[in-house]
């Protein structure tokens, strides 16, 4: 599968370079730029933008990438394109400063120009599709931990380092809305600085400290994996539930044997299908991308724009038994 | 050296009880027995690797690629059961243990034959040790339903009530204790810190000694790696980062002279284990985590100080001891 993508991409590539005019065809074609070929969640997130495809009808999609991660990479890859003449490039970008020239050359030729996952500067894009939000995050976490606590309970945080931004903006989200979830009750907030045997110190510390406790939160990936370890040492499995943002193959393994109901992040299929839809609104529909702007993402509702010309797509998408096979060996 | 009772230990062993009982008083559960051996457990992998680095520095050199080496072993062997989940245990150990010695030759050759120092040594190895890491993961993980159940079942199976990873580190003590003091090879390492000059009239090779603790060192963290792989029964690049630092900080703390010829086995393990209560104690007696760090390294420095100072009037006595019987 990723082979034959990667031929094809190669091939889209190699006819670019020669600026074969005999491309142009009735097709709107969209480019998705991705960090590098060959991750799954790029491969993820490019199936996505086919299912994208396939449901519009007229388009076709150039899913392509350097091959290590790397801004020149990008920059040929995205000149490149900018000579085959395609309709729309969405870029997941390997720096938000370096592309911008690329970027800005193609949107002058009338190329429509969005970045999604990692952003580029607002001058080189239209807009930026993000993930999902940190106050949807905040609040996604601690729905996680509540959906399997209909009777209230305690949960406790288990973060990477105190001064770790992503996890400190999170929490502080989290908190924010705790109100909507009576009965719940943070007992602790600990610190497992992203490193294994730490964290799994810190969450058995949390069992031994509060053995009442329900849930340990951890939206960190080192951190989650380790908790799930610890509570599948200490026995607990089914009294203590272990969520948190992590990523389906490597938490896989917690799943499985229990330690964790549910945990989310995003979901690169999502991303693909709407960096899609969103190109070919703003190409094709007439969409005009300015702060407050609603623009239609197909089945994932519509995005929504701030001053920034940046939006976020959805809530973080729930893992649990039920889909866990299906990604973890996406990503 | 024939003193029954060592001063250094009994004070480092003092003062752990005095930890335990202030620990206790703030979290009674934490001296249950259940749970002493849990923290046992957790300080097995710091244990084996204080040994390790306790024959490198009593020959006044010292390994900081340790964890680096862990972390290879590790998710080379997490790797080799992916790919061959049926190899069995002791093959995986085998493997373990001679990755790992065959890093440390490699430091001990370049100390012994190029008269490198070994502090730049072992920092150039640590740091292309995680880069192969790199190279061979692609700077994936290696998560645990990857991992086959009997890989990570090893270091939990329980043998008269005490997991294997703590029965690792009690084999290792025995070991470690029989072979410092009674081989030549233990001797030697003694004598070769204490006095190199001396070593080499009484024929022993000193670069020769220093290259076996590389090794000795390298194999303990070449087994660790498989042990602390299975436990958290996850492998990436990062594993054990800064660990070695900790391992340097057990040893200085169990009173192993950083100038070469001077500790104990004992002491290695009573500064592993002090280290190893501070570590799990921290999390259950609510210390706010932004004091903990701070907290770890005041223990380290006043226990190097306590050690500094009991060492010197050690000195002293010796001197006096030796006019006595003139």
């Amino acid at each position: 599968m990723s082979v034959l993508k990667k031929l094809a991409a190669s091939a889209a590539m190699a006819a670019a370079m020669f600026a074969t005019p005999a491309f142009a065809q009735d097709d709107v074609r969209i480019a998705l730029v991705v960090k590098a070929l060959g991750i799954g969640f790029f491969e993820a997130a490019a199936e996505g933008a086919e299912e994208a495809a396939a449901e519009l009808g007229n388009v076709e999609i150039i899913y392509t990438g350097p091959t290590d991660t790397t801004a020149e990479g990008q920059i040929e890859v995205i000149n490149a394109l900018i000579a085959q003449n395609v309709d729309a490039i969405a870029v997941s970008s390997n720096d938000t400063d370096a592309l911008v020239p690329a970027l800005q050359r193609a949107m002058q030729r009338g190329i429509t120009v969005i970045s999604w996952d990692s952003g580029v500067a607002p001058e080189g894009r239209q807009l930026h599709l993000n993930p999902s939000s940190n106050p949807l995050i905040g609040n996604m976490i601690i729905k996680l931990a509540a959906d399997h606590l209909p009777d209230g309970g305690e949960v406790a945080l288990l973060s990477a380092t105190t001064t770790s931004t992503n996890q400190n903006i999170w929490i502080d989200e989290m908190m924010a809305v705790m109100g909507d979830y009576p009965g719940i009750e943070v007992v602790a907030t600990v610190y497992g600085d992203d490193l294994a045997d730490k964290s799994y110190r810190e969450a058995t510390g949390l069992m031994q400290t509060y053995p009442e406790l329900d849930a340990i939160i951890a939206p960190t990936s080192v951190g989650i994996v380790a908790a799930a370890q610890a509570v599948v040492d200490a026995g607990k499995v089914g009294e203590v539930n272990v969520t948190g943002l992590g990523l389906p193959s490597e938490m896989a393994g917690a799943i499985e044997s229990g330690a964790s109901q549910s945990f989310a992040i995003w979901n690169p299929i999502d991303l693909g299908y709407s960096a899609t839809m969103l190109a070919y609104e703003l190409s094709q529909n007439g969409a005009v991308a300015e702060p407050g702007a609603e623009i239609p993402m197909g089945r994932m509702g519509s995005l929504t724009l701030d001053e920034n010309n940046e939006g976020a797509m959805a809530d973080p998408f729930v893992y649990d038994a039920s889909n866990i096979d299906q990604f973890k060996s996406i990503f | 050296m024939s003193r029954l009772i060592p001063v250094r230990e009994t004070i480092l062993a003092a003062a752990i009880l005095v930890l335990l009982l202030l620990i206790s008083s703030r979290f009674a559960g934490f001296i249950a027995p259940s749970n002493l051996a849990n923290v046992f457990n957790d300080t097995a992998p710091l244990i084996i690797l204080a040994l390790g680095q306790m024959v490198v520095i009593l020959t006044r050199c010292i390994d900081l690629s340790v964890a680096a080496n862990l972390a290879l072993t590790g998710m080379v062997v997490a790797m080799i059961n992916v790919a061959m989940p049926g190899l069995p245990i002791p093959v995986i150990l085998a493997v373990a243990v001679l990755l790992g010695a065959v890093m440390g030759a490699v430091n001990g050759i370049l100390v012994w034959k190029l008269s490198i120092p070994p502090i730049v040594v072992t920092l150039g190895t640590m740091t292309i040790f995680r880069g192969i890491i790199f190279l061979i993961s692609d700077g994936k993980w290696v998560n645990s339903h990857e991992m086959s159940p009997a890989f990570t079942a090893f270091p939990r199976m329980e043998l008269l009530g005490l997991p294997v990873l703590s029965w690792a580190a009690i084999i290792t003590i025995i070991l470690f204790g029989i072979m410092m003091a009674r081989t030549q090879f233990g001797r030697s390492i003694f004598a070769v810190g204490g006095n190199p000059h001396a070593a080499v009239y009484t024929g022993i090779d000193v670069g020769r000694t220093q290259f076996w603790a590389f090794v000795v060192s390298g194999a303990l963290a070449g087994l660790t790696g498989y042990l602390w792989v299975s436990r958290f029964a996850v492998a990436y690049v990062d594993i054990a980062g800064g660990f070695e630092l900790e391992v340097v900080a057990a040893c200085v703390i169990g009173g192993i002279s950083i100038a070469g010829g001077i500790g104990s086995v004992g002491g290695a393990v009573l500064g592993a284990i002090f280290l190893g209560v501070v570590k799990n104690a921290l999390p259950v007696v609510n210390i706010s985590p932004f004091w903990q760090l701070a907290i770890s390294g005041s223990a380290i420095l006043i226990a190097v100080a306590f050690n500094s100072r009991s060492g010197r009037t050690k000195g002293r006595i010796i001197l006096k001891s030796a006019e006595a019987t003139q």
